[in-house]
């Protein structure tokens, strides 16, 4: 399979690439590690004219602590995240879910800042990045602004970043010690999560659910069961509120509807354990 | 049309290409390597694995212009001169680790990737680090052998240095 005929421009800083997206509007797309867009466009799905390449912007790959934060540049490599020994220390959640992500040879080239730019409500970062109240910070023409996740994640592959903004980084609160768990069920090792649970217990307690509506959503009725001290198996009857599920060739929207409160209880029961 | 210089197996090429054509095209229909086979072309089975600057990558979910300054290497050029296999080859061959052969390519480079990467391996770890590529034979039990029997031979960690 080939993609439609693009032009091809490769940007060698942010500035540059936000130049470039102000030249050529809705018509280009950013491209980093390529596995979310190029599968897209292969099956003509995405038919970008302009494609910019921002795969070597370089400086933007960093994994750092910042007072109570790690920072994470945009380009950081899945597998960057889940060989990150300060990651691993301070947010074990986002180091063990970027290993759950399709197989070593895409975490080789799938990026962070890709992943939660795509916007995909069955990819696991974006859920993980909900749950640990994450931070993003967009550059446009005018400078940079700040995203919480919650306000992120707009609507189906649509997100708060403006036609002309590039994400650029990714904060996540440190969580050493907290309580974690990251479910996910799906039939083959590299799939998606048919449905999928992220959860940090800690002073802010945080679920949030993959494949479950048109975005990654917070399970806010658990989470306030969870703070009135609820166990977990009632706590996880409220695992579906609020959510509109699909129906597909994997699953019915019921039965997601149900792997969601087997999958929160149990998500619940490791994070305590 | 795009100048991109790559190296594959030892050797600089360049050419214009189109910036759609994938690398596994590049590879197999202007360089004439068809040892990298194309299986599923959805980034599911494996099949193209070529080795990007030394680690794993589905060369049909990758542009050629993606490639350009960087060194690949496929399944032609892992062995040794004069034919000689490469170890992890070697112990596909010992451990009887192929059926029809068509995942062969991808599954030796994408084990060639892991063993780079993980000094330790055990069962558990070969299976979840070959979870990229299908055998639709569902020959892995031999794959995981041979796998295995290359991470406990090395008395140091087999390098993927192109």
């Amino acid at each position: 399979m080939i993609p439609a005929a693009f032009d091809y421009v490769r940007a060698g800083s942010a500035d540059e690439a936000i130049a470039l997206l102000g030249e050529h509007g809705d018509e280009a797309k950013l491209l980093a590690g390529g596995h979310s867009l190029l599968p897209l466009m292969k099956l003509r799905l995405a038919i970008p004219s302009v494609l910019i390449d921002i795969g070597r912007v370089p400086d933007l790959s960093y994994i750092e602590e910042r007072g109570d934060e790690i920072a994470i540049g945009a380009l950081a490599r899945h597998h960057d995240l889940e060989t990150s020994a300060l990651l691993k220390e301070q947010v074990p959640l986002l180091a063990f879910t970027s290993h759950q992500v399709g197989d070593p040879q895409v975490r080789h080239r799938g990026t962070l800042g890709g992943t939660l730019a795509h916007g995909d409500p069955a990819s696991d970062l974006p859920a993980a990045v909900l749950a640990l109240g994450g931070t993003l910070v967009a550059q446009g023409p005018d400078g940079r602004r700040e995203i919480a996740a919650v306000d992120f994640f707009q609507g189906f592959l649509e997100t708060a970043l403006g036609a002309d903004e590039m994400l650029v980084e990714i904060r996540v609160p440190k969580m050493a010690g907290a309580g974690w768990s990251f479910q996910k069920f799906n039939r083959r090792a590299q799939d998606w999560a048919i449905v999928g649970v992220a959860a940090v217990l800690n002073g802010t307690t945080g679920i949030a659910l993959i494949n479950m509506g048109s975005t990654p959503l917070r399970a806010t009725a658990v989470e306030e069961a969870v703070r009135r001290g609820a166990s977990a198996a009632d706590a996880a009857t409220a695992a579906d509120q609020g959510t509109d599920p699909p129906s597909d060739v994997n699953a019915s929207s019921e039965y997601r509807r149900h792997l969601a409160t087997v999958l929160v209880r149990r998500a619940l029961e490791e994070a305590t354990s | 049309m795009v100048l991109i210089s790559v190296e594959v197996n030892g050797t600089r090429h360049q050419h214009d290409v189109e910036p759609r054509l994938l690398l596994v095209q590049y590879l197999r229909e202007t360089l004439g390597l068809t040892g990298t086979n194309i299986g599923c072309d959805t980034t599911s089975c494996g099949a193209c694995t070529v080795l990007l600057n030394g680690e794993s990558v589905k060369s049909c979910t990758l542009l050629a212009v993606q490639a350009d300054e960087t060194e690949v290497l496929t399944i032609e050029g892992l062995g040794g001169p004069d034919a000689t296999l490469h170890p992890v080859q070697e112990a596909f061959r010992e451990h009887h680790a192929l059926q029809c052969g068509y995942c062969t390519p991808g599954m030796v480079m994408a084990a060639v990737s892991l063993l780079a990467e993980e000094d330790e391996l055990d069962e558990r770890g070969v299976r979840e680090g070959l979870e990229g590529n299908l055998c639709r034979c569902t020959g892995y039990h031999n794959i995981v052998k041979a796998v295995l029997a290359c991470a406990n031979d090395r008395g140091t960690p087999t390098g993927s240095d192109s």
